[in-house]
């Protein structure tokens, strides 16, 4: 039996705009750029491919199903600038073959600085998801794939999940294969499904790349390699990337015709079928315990949290960031706190990452800045402005205001058994 | 098969301390390490400049003090400056008489009785008369001409000897003289830029201004950027501290006129001063608009706040670096800009003019359009403010400037040598 599991990922984080330190509105994120990107790709992914699934869905009768994972600041910024995909994902969920998954609502890494603005995430998103979909997520994953045992425990222990997903990374699964289902140590409930990269990165990398060795990716082949996995596994983990579709692989690569066709001939071996996440955490048992105790992710060759925490740029910044956790509560403001939340989504990390900078390869994502410090500069500035918001709205809470220096960068504090490996 | 080529350079620093004659030494020592050969012509006055005392003239063996091994020095007694300018109001170099006992004895004529006088344009015709006469008894394959000064000597040579010529663009007279160019010096430069074979220019920059301004066949102009001297180490060492330094220090080190916008970055320091007070903006160097810079920091009333050293030397110029926290070049127009490669090696994260060369080329430096003075100062404060970010700059940027090597372009240079000349 080799059910596929797809999952989609849908994010859009709110950029920020030009913003110097001669500016003093609390306006901080670009209006128009987020609604003109937010069109760009509903037009050239969202619309389209959720148009395909619907008809998938309905044309197989209950036997298509996909996930999908969407962040709480892409649902705020369609019901802002392009409700027709939001209208889109409804029809997909009415349709009862497609499953939401729980996350962090502003895609954040608070998991790792703040267990308490976490769990608040998570469960603002939950109830998000709740009233647009009718679905209470009972799957969770984290941003970015971001997993360790400890992820798994805190999960655990806010409650109502079946199951979380992780990357299928080597060095964690060893010799075992992600085509199982597996559990995380002292989690109890929870079940572990991992991504089987191969498969996933064909599809959301290599589809279009005439260098690689299996181009082009006929649906023959593909379905192929899915039934290879029958007597070897149980499922399929497909996640990806819900931009691959019309975005990252364009419309004239075939990717939306690959689509198409693919549920026909995957169903085409009798013993293969569609899965969500939910569904394969009821219907496989656990093959056995996956020990993950430094964090991962499913971010470049490395895995790890180099993308957005390795640098001192990036490590200063989310440390001042969340240094700031109390005063911005203090200050008992909405808009501060929208703001301060909006702020701690990943991308704008991700954004000052100088890994690949040397090479003049901007990381594979669409980069709003010049240079990772422009990235940097502007987030600062941004920031400062924010404090000094807090410091009027709460005079106590208020730091020196003579001071021009961010003090010397406080580093994550280190969760006892857990090293950050950047 | 080995090139033989005839170069008509420039003095080495410490004579001329501008691009230029930095440009020369880095790219000569190169090729001399490559094993090419050259006879390098070098035009030798004792100016007088305006700024200073005289510079002491030293004959040696090792010219930019290096042992040449493949390049042979050719001498020329020419009163020529590349960075004095043709505007009026501006005296180009006054040279002494130039029979000197210690040049050394060949067939070239030695001072001519007198002073040249301000007259450039005659000054490049008798250089270029010295060089037609030299070559005559020399042996090359094509001719190597640096800079507009050099280039009518290249040309006529080029005639004369039926040798091709490839000249090295290192600026025009756009970048030097803003819009209101001089046009007996344009004019030069057109000739010489289609008489040549072959055009190099030091950037994309420089080379699109080639193109656009002088009316030449795009095909015809390569870019070879240029590299710095790596000290291996030796500059490195320990960064000296200095613990009673209260204050940041921004850094302007270049020419004092309009080419290098200093008026950019006076402007740039008093929106950093409206934010933050514990900075101090340092001007090295001299030039024509030094004064008129004294005055306008006056005017825009930092004048406490920014020091004017004038031109520095040898261990000043390291010891500035170390007091530095960032190291502006806000040029108008910068056909490459060693400078800020020179800043990196020293440990100091850099802000780039993007209407430079070297802009294109680097990506480990802050850019900035040297009129967005606001943003100037936006970038400024950042690196004052934030040390992370001016700690990844400086090491990145350090480690960017070693891949800017003189072999490179020397090798570069070569394999055009030979395109030139349709050898293997």
């Amino acid at each position: 039996m080799a059910s596929v599991c797809f999952y989609f990922q849908v994010h859009q984080p709110h950029r920020l705009r030009h913003y110097t330190i001669f500016d003093s509105g609390t306006d901080y994120f670009d209006a128009y750029k987020n609604a003109e990107i937010c069109r760009k790709v509903a037009k050239k992914c969202y619309l389209p491919t959720n148009r395909l699934l619907l008809e998938l869905i309905e044309r197989h009768a209950g036997q298509f199903k996909v996930a999908f994972s969407i962040t709480g600041t892409a649902l705020e910024q369609f019901a802002d600038y392009a409700p027709e995909v939001l209208v889109g994902f409804q029809r997909l969920a009415a349709t009862g073959c497609v499953e939401f998954l729980s996350e962090t609502y502003h895609h954040s890494l608070s998991f790792l600085f703040s267990p308490d603005e976490f769990a608040e995430q998570v469960t603002a998103h939950r109830k998000l998801i709740r009233d647009l979909f009718g679905q209470t997520p009972q799957v969770f994953r984290n941003t970015e794939l971001i997993y360790s045992n400890q992820l798994a425990q805190a999960v655990a222990r806010i409650g109502g999940f079946k199951a979380i997903l992780a990357e299928g990374a080597d060095h964690i699964l060893g010799y075992r294969s992600p085509n199982y289902v597996y559990e995380p140590p002292e989690a109890p409930g929870l079940k572990l499904l991992l991504k089987n990269y191969r498969l996933s990165d064909d599809i959301a990398f290599r589809f279009s790349n005439r260098h690689w060795s299996e181009w082009p990716l006929s649906i023959g082949k593909f379905a192929q390699w899915v039934n290879a996995v029958n007597g070897n596994g149980y499922v399929v983990n497909l996640f990806v990337d819900y931009e691959t579709f019309g975005e990252h692989q364009w419309e004239d690569t075939g990717i939306f015709e690959f689509l198409r066709v693919l549920p026909d001939e995957i169903l085409k071996h009798p013993d293969n079928d569609f899965k969500t996440p939910g569904e394969v955490a009821d219907a496989y048992e656990a093959a056995d315990v996956v020990d993950v105790p430094h964090l991962i992710s499913w971010a470049d060759t490395e895995r790890d949290l180099s993308a957005w925490l390795g640098n001192a740029m990036q490590q200063n910044a989310i440390a001042e960031l969340y240094r700031m956790e109390q005063t911005v509560k203090d200050a008992n403001d909405p808009d501060i706190l929208r703001d301060w939340r909006r702020l701690q989504t990943s991308d704008h990390f991700y954004y000052m990452c100088t890994k690949y900078f040397a090479d003049g390869d901007v990381h594979k994502y669409f980069n709003p800045y010049d240079t990772p410090y422009d990235s940097y500069i502007n987030f600062m500035n941004v920031l400062d402005n924010m404090r000094s918001r807090c410091a009027a709205a709460r005079p106590a809470a208020a730091s020196a205001t003579h001071i021009v220096e961010t003090q010397a960068p406080k580093y994550p504090r280190r969760r006892t058994d857990t090293s950050v490996t950047v | 098969m080995k090139v033989r080529t005839l170069m008509l350079g420039w003095e080495f620093p410490p004579f001329i301390s501008g691009g230029l004659g930095t440009a020369c030494l880095g790219l000569t020592k190169a090729m001399d390490r490559l094993g090419m050969p050259v006879i390098f012509v070098l035009p030798k006055a004792k100016p007088v400049h305006l700024s200073g005392g005289s510079v002491p003239v030293f004959e040696s063996d090792s010219p930019g003090g290096y042992a040449f091994r493949n390049v042979q020095f050719r001498p020329v007694a020419a009163a020529l400056n590349p960075y004095a300018t043709t505007r009026s109001g501006t005296v180009a170099t006054v040279a002494e008489d130039l029979t000197k006992a210690n040049l050394p004895d060949d067939d070239l004529e030695f001072g001519e009785p007198g002073n040249y006088g301000p007259d450039i344009y005659a000054a490049v015709a008798r250089y270029a008369r010295k060089v037609l006469t030299l070559g005559l008894t020399e042996q090359f394959d094509l001719i190597h001409a640096h800079d507009w000064m050099t280039f009518p000597a290249g040309v006529a040579l080029a005639a004369q000897s039926g040798k091709p010529l490839v000249i090295q663009v290192h600026s025009t007279e756009f970048d030097r003289s803003g819009e209101h160019v001089n046009q007996y010096v344009y004019d030069i430069e057109r000739h010489a830029m289609h008489a040549a074979a072959r055009i190099i220019a030091v950037s994309n920059y420089t080379r699109n201004i080639i193109i656009s301004r002088y009316g030449v066949p795009p095909q015809k102009v390569e870019v070879v950027y240029n590299g710095v001297e790596h000290q291996n180490g030796s500059w490195s060492g320990q960064r000296q501290t200095w613990p009673s330094k209260s204050d940041k220090i921004v850094l302007f080190l270049g020419r004092i006129t309009m080419q290098k916008g200093p008026e950019y970055f006076l402007h740039a320091a008093r929106a950093v001063l409206e934010k933050i007070d514990n900075v101090k903006f340092i001007m090295a160097g001299d030039g024509d608009m030094l004064y008129q810079s004294i005055e306008l920091a006056a005017q825009l009333g930092i004048g406490n706040r920014v020091l004017f050293t004038r031109f520095l030397r040898g261990d000043d110029v390291r010891k500035v670096y170390q007091l530095a926290d960032l190291y502006v070049m806000p040029s108008v127009s910068e056909p490459f800009g060693i400078a800020p490669l020179e800043a990196l090696q020293h440990d100091v994260p850099v802000l780039l003019s993007k209407q430079s060369g070297i802009a294109e080329a680097f990506r480990n430096a802050l850019k900035v359009d040297f009129w967005d003075v606001q943003e100037m100062a936006n970038k400024m404060v950042a690196v004052l403010r934030h040390p992370p970010l001016q700690g990844v700059l400086r090491s990145e940027g350090r480690r960017e400037a070693l891949k800017f090597r003189w072999e490179d372009s020397a090798a570069r240079m070569n394999e055009i040598y030979h395109q030139m000349l349709g050898v293997a």
